[in-house]
């Protein structure tokens, strides 16, 4: 039975992994993640878990610590947040060049500089291209199921990768929210116990973790990497149904809201598209036909069925809560990127909101569903990429 | 022998047996050698201690010549070498030369 409860996206992530009772945990502290470690570390102080804690010096060396406990053949957990990620960033790639199913909710937050704790994405994104499985969640009760899936998907047999799963700093790490918690053994029982794959501790089988590969089979292992990440899509369609079987809960690579016959639509991660989907019945209720659709996974990006989602649109805005400065926002590329292939394509613009944690307003939503409609109308784009909410 | 293909790999480039070190030779890299002069040792073996790889061949006891093919001439163990009466039983010498 599910149990109802009013927690925060800290609270419920820091909950999931007591339920998951993982072997090692990499703990450092980070504005806004703080907050679950430290709840977690309380978990194991009281002995509601088994874990062996690692109380280490920096993000580089948690991510350190977390490689060499899963490379030994434990399953591995820790969290972090802006500066913490990108102090992590060498070690990322080990974690999945290694193939190490680590697991790790990220509390998205900005980069410094200027120095600022508050939500926004540009930690995450920075840290797309580092082989790790990414995915996002709008809000507490998607944190805590992503969290739960995540190890079903990372510690697959075919799969073997990291996985990040990414909830807003504050707005969702900090805010309060009514969710549906499920039962411990309901956990134990989904995410199964954990499965070794070339652990280290195999004493009778020696082995070694990260050889010198130079111009011989670098190119090959990269291949190969492609390869698996190729795969992650069924697994998290399939560990999904698994999910909605024993929470009643829906999830897919990604969320569509009221897209089916949109003329327009915005394509928004995490928290802000609860935000847009409000807007969206509004204009609606004016006979407007809008839609949104909100990416999931992140890594691997899904392009073929976002294509196949977006390509009856006649205008699209991509939205992003980070951006490439000389370029456009990360969101944006891969939903251009996707795009790009069909022969009948919608334009497309890119907005960039919500920098370290500016307010995204329902009047935002309005301002680029207006243009969208104004875009949808007229066949034509006046400015490409365009920051918004920010002051003259 | 065929080299591998990227479906041949093990997964996350992990090396599946113990000891393959023995397979990469590794003396090319070196730049200086050490030359044993058997004649001022005295056999208290802190170069075969002291190698970090594996050049000092040891057979009964007793120290042998190096392995050049995985020396790689840090010098290490002519640092550590004791001699004898002042006189070092390993010097390092430029390739080459």
């Amino acid at each position: 039975m599910a149990k109802v409860v009013a927690v925060t996206g800290n609270e419920a992530c820091a909950n999931a992994l007591r339920q998951v009772n993982p072997d090692v945990c990499g703990i450092y502290p980070i504005t806004p993640q703080t907050d679950m470690m430290q709840r977690f570390a309380s978990y194991i102080a009281d002995g509601k878990v088994d874990t062996e804690s690692i109380l280490v010096e920096s993000e580089h060396s948690s991510m350190s610590a977390c490689i060499g406990a899963a490379a030994a053949g434990g399953r591995v957990v820790t969290a972090t947040s802006s500066q913490g990620l990108a102090l992590m960033w060498e070690m990322l790639h080990i974690a999945s060049g290694d193939r190490l199913p680590i697991i790790m909710p990220v509390v998205n937050r900005a980069l410094s500089a200027p120095l600022n704790i508050h939500g926004d994405h540009s930690d995450a994104m920075g840290a797309r291209d580092t082989g790790w499985i990414q995915i996002w969640s709008e809000n507490g009760q998607e944190a805590y199921d992503n969290t739960i899936q995540a190890f079903r998907i990372g510690e697959h047999m075919d799969i073997r990768l990291p996985v990040m799963v990414c909830l807003d700093g504050f707005i969702i790490s900090h805010s309060i929210e009514r969710m549906e918690y499920l039962e411990d053994q309901e956990v134990k029982d989904f995410v199964g116990p954990f499965r070794n794959f070339l652990p280290l501790l195999d004493l009778d089988n020696p082995k070694s973790y990260g050889p010198l590969i130079l111009t011989d089979l670098y190119h090959e292992y990269k291949r190969a990497q492609h390869e698996v990440m190729t795969k992650v899509k069924d697994v998290v369609l399939a560990v999904a149904k698994d999910f909605e079987k024993l929470s009643g809960r829906k999830y897919g690579i990604f969320e569509t809201y009221r897209l089916e016959d949109a003329d327009i639509a915005v394509v928004i991660l995490n928290s802000a598209a609860g935000t847009t989907k409000d807007v969206i019945d509004e204009f609606r209720d004016k006979g407007i036909r809008a839609g949104l659709l909100k990416p999931r996974l992140f890594r691997p990006f899904p392009f073929e069925e976002v294509a196949e989602a977006l390509k009856h649109v006649k205008a699209v805005c991509v939205m992003d809560r980070a951006d490439s400065f000389g370029s456009y926002g990360p969101l944006f590329m891969e939903v251009a990127s996707a795009l790009y292939p069909l022969e009948r394509k919608p334009l497309i613009i890119n907005k960039i909101y919500g920098l370290g944690g500016r307010d995204y307003l329902p009047s935002h939503a309005a301002q680029v569903l207006t243009e969208l409609h104004e875009i949808a109308k007229s066949g034509k784009v006046n400015v490409l990429k365009e920051y918004i909410g920010v002051r003259e | 022998m065929k080299a591998k293909g990227w479906k041949d790999l093990p997964p996350g480039s992990v090396v599946l047996e113990g000891g393959s070190a023995a397979k990469f030779k590794t003396g090319s890299w070196r730049a200086f050698r050490p030359i044993w002069k058997e004649e001022n040792c005295i056999q208290c073996l802190f170069c075969w201690i002291y190698c970090p790889d594996m050049a000092v061949k040891v057979k009964d006891g007793k120290r042998g010549e190096f392995d050049y093919d995985y020396c790689k001439g840090c010098g290490i163990c002519a640092l550590e070498c004791p001699g004898k009466k002042g006189q070092k039983a390993i010097e390092m010498a430029e390739e080459g030369k």
